[in-house]
């Protein structure tokens, strides 16, 4: 992480994302060394079985910083809240 | 401009009637009303679906897709409202209004918005089919190409920026 990134970082979970998780949401100290969202998706998948099936396939998983789309070699720079989610499907 | 996220149905003819009030301006209104169908893309019948959104970014990105509407497009007014929660066969989803001046530029941001409301509002749906069973419903690959005419570089006449029209 780089200095701009805060120690803790509320993530949000959304649809069959939220189901797989358990929760909808949680705060989470991150480790050192992950930069994007790829990164952090990547660590986040080593913490259990129920983070393993949520993004079992993580290509289908989209994800927002601080309420804006973002793909997944963006940096987290300093966001405050993570969300991940499944491709939208309003209108 | 306008924005509103809510649970509870909209009246058309009445948001209508609000947006035009006292003015003179407007030339040109087209609506669009998304409604909830009966059935699934398999035919199934349906018995309810409920909406789920994210609070907060549903209301930016629906401001960041109007906000670009009004960049590309000389809009006098416009309005999307999209419902959350339970909804049932027949119900009101989703509407856009758009005003302008002359008809071609409410009609085709009409449609630019619903285009990008579907790829990039964060709602999602579930489904409940008659027979018990059902599930999230799955992103449509058309939802996607149907963007692609409103990149730049298009021949679509929609994708002239506001300056040329």
């Amino acid at each position: 992480m780089t200095d701009k990134t805060p120690a803790t970082v509320k993530i949000l979970y959304f649809a069959w994302v939220r189901e797989k998780m358990g929760r909808a949401e949680e705060t989470l100290a991150l480790p050192e060394g992950g930069a994007t969202v790829a990164d952090l998706v990547g660590w986040l998948r080593t913490r259990g079985p129920e983070y393993e099936s949520a993004f079992a396939r993580p290509e289908v998983v989209r994800a927002a910083l601080d309420k804006t789309h973002v793909k997944p070699t963006t940096p987290l720079a300093g966001a405050r809240e993570v969300a991940f989610f499944p491709p939208v499907t309003g209108g | 401009m306008a924005v509103r996220v809510q649970e509870h149905d909209f009246d058309v003819g009445a948001e209508i009637g609000r947006l035009r009030e006292g003015r003179t301006d407007i030339g040109a209104v087209v609506t669009f009303t998304g409604a909830m169908r009966g059935e699934d893309g398999e035919d199934q019948g349906l018995t309810d679906m409920t909406l789920e959104h994210y609070p907060g970014m549903t209301e930016a990105e629906l401001e960041r897709i109007e906000a670009e509407a009004h960049h590309r497009w000389p809009l006098q007014a416009s309005l999307i409202i999209h419902r959350y929660g339970l909804l049932r066969p027949g119900d009101n989803i989703v509407l856009v209004v758009t005003a302008s001046r002359h008809r071609q530029a409410a009609f085709e941001s009409a449609e630019f918005l619903m285009d990008f409301l579907k790829t990039r509002a964060p709602f999602w749906k579930k489904e409940t089919r008659n027979d018990g069973s059902g599930g999230w419903v799955d992103a449509r690959e058309a939802d996607d190409s149907a963007l692609d005419r409103w990149q730049a570089g298009a021949d679509a006449p929609m994708a002239r920026p506001k300056a040329a029209q």
